[in-house]
């Protein structure tokens, strides 16, 4: 699977859809597989602040512990809570359903095009 | 890093990679989870070829009775073991299957990551034994594992021989897609299965055996979570050079009954070791990995640690192998507390296995 080209990304292998201010952030097709199966997804609570390159979660895979860290400052505004139930959509739907929170931010760093992503993970 | 004669064949099916005892192994080809149930449910395909294959002839069984810890004369023609070899101070070098092919010739399979470590041990231990000849055959062998409780239908189906006499823990020849195997019904899953030896190219039986309905090719991923379920120690996390048989619970691999053995003296004073080997089982979905911290409720002072975990894919729930202090009281039903990355979760002592098959 190609990374969308209108996605911004991290060098964390986290993605980012801006929709005015609000991000949208999961884990990309690459970090999913990478991680394998993953079986559990621990998320912030919504209303909890975020702090750029602090970690906000984990995700955990049968073989290993992934953690997420938030791409932005701002305030979680929602977090994907179907993933208590299936966490696996991460792996099935990294860009789509297997989103992981939404932020509103108050300040964007500087983020990666998707072809400098693609670059990043050599594809 | 080392590959598989069937690296062609995974990159075929996709397969994600993991280095593993100095091999390039592959992990998963898909999901490792639907890959562990296809073997619960089905038969799973593995490529175990990473495996040491060394073989003893001669005065064979007078030299593994000294060499390992258990009675390998005791075993009949065509007949497995599970056994051990340690150091003189008991120390576990590697565990290993010996089956019986002859008279005076057997096969021992050892751990990829020991293949060394073991022949070199063996061909040390051979000094009273002029007659006895120990080859590291590992390069000749293709290992392939059919496990899961459809295996002995569908592999029956492609082979010369009767696989329902073929009884756990036995090894036969067999003619497979045209070549002459070695048919072993042992695994590492808990699944009824088998382990298939081939000599040469292995390509074509791993596609004969895959194009049959009902059989998945499975990856080390799901490997691990099915021997875990099974209660099953891996080298290297349950076993070690510090470790004797004892503290993994596997002292009744041991005949002390033997005149002499590598270890035997050492043996005899480790009865009671400090620490051993316990199953745990949690709630929730959150699992304690190897390496983690294991506490008494509330206590501050680790008794010890876990060194496989995972969330059981067939269970539902947390499980793990620890280390613990043998003097902690622990016994089946103790509550214990494992630090998962700074929070406490509950884990119950339990019996082992995790999961035992249907019969």
């Amino acid at each position: 699977m190609a990374n969308p080209e209108n996605l911004k990304y991290t060098k964390e292998h986290e993605w980012i859809l801006i929709e005015d201010d609000i991000a949208t952030v999961g884990i990309t097709k690459y970090a999913a597989d990478a991680l394998g199966e993953i079986v559990y997804v621990d998320l912030p609570k919504v209303g909890s602040v975020a702090a750029h390159m602090k970690i906000c979660g984990e995700i955990e895979s049968t073989k290993s512990v992934g953690e997420l860290y938030a791409p932005m400052d701002g305030e979680i505004t929602e977090v994907n809570g179907a993933l208590d139930q299936a966490p696996d959509q991460v792996n099935q739907d990294p860009f789509g359903d297997g989103w992981l929170i939404k932020i509103r931010y108050t300040s964007l760093p500087d983020l990666l095009s998707s072809t400098e992503y693609d670059a990043l993970v050599g594809e | 890093m080392l590959n598989t004669l069937l690296k062609l064949e995974h990159d075929k099916l996709g397969a994600s990679f993991t280095e593993f005892g100095g091999w390039e192994m592959p992990v998963r080809y898909g999901s490792d989870i639907d890959e562990h149930h296809s073997v619960r449910n089905s038969c799973g395909l593995f490529d175990i070829s990473h495996m040491a294959e060394i073989r003893v002839t001669g005065q064979a069984e007078e030299f593994l009775d000294y060499a390992l810890i258990s009675k390998l004369s005791e075993i009949e023609n065509g007949r497995a073991k599970y056994t051990m070899i340690c150091d003189d101070q008991g120390g576990i070098i590697d565990d290993l299957i010996v089956y019986r092919l002859d008279d005076d010739e057997f096969m021992i399979v050892a751990n990829a990551g020991n293949q060394h470590q073991v022949v070199e041990a063996l061909k040390n231990r051979l000094e009273n034994f002029p007659d006895t000849r120990v080859v590291d055959e590992s390069g000749l062998w293709s290992l392939i594992a059919m496990q899961g409780p459809k295996t002995k239908e569908i592999l029956g189906s492609l082979v010369d021989v009767d696989l329902t006499v073929l009884k756990y823990y036995s090894i036969a020849t067999a003619v497979l897609d045209g070549k002459d195997v070695f048919l072993a019904r042992t695994g590492y899953t808990g699944e009824d299965g088998f382990e298939i030896f081939v000599e040469g190219d292995p390509s074509g039986v791993w596609q004969l055996l895959l194009s049959q309905e009902g059989v998945s090719p499975c990856g080390l991923a799901c490997r691990d979570t099915l021997r875990l379920e099974a209660g099953m120690p891996l080298y290297g996390h349950e076993l070690n050079k510090d470790l004797t048989p004892f503290a993994a619970n596997l002292g009744k691999v041991i005949r002390f009954d033997k005149p002499s053995f590598v270890g035997k003296d050492a043996l005899e004073q480790q009865k009671h070791p400090k620490q051993k080997l316990f199953g745990l089982q949690g709630d929730g979905r959150r699992a304690a990995r190897a390496d983690y911290e294991i506490f008494l409720p509330g206590g501050t002072d680790p008794i010890g640690m876990v060194t496989s975990g995972v969330l059981s894919p067939t269970l539902q729930v947390p499980i793990a192998l620890a280390l613990l202090n043998a003097d902690a009281g622990l016994e089946i039903g103790s509550e214990v507390e494992a630090d998962v990355r700074g929070t406490r979760i509950f884990y119950k002592v339990v019996e082992l296995p995790f999961y035992k098959r249907g019969r």
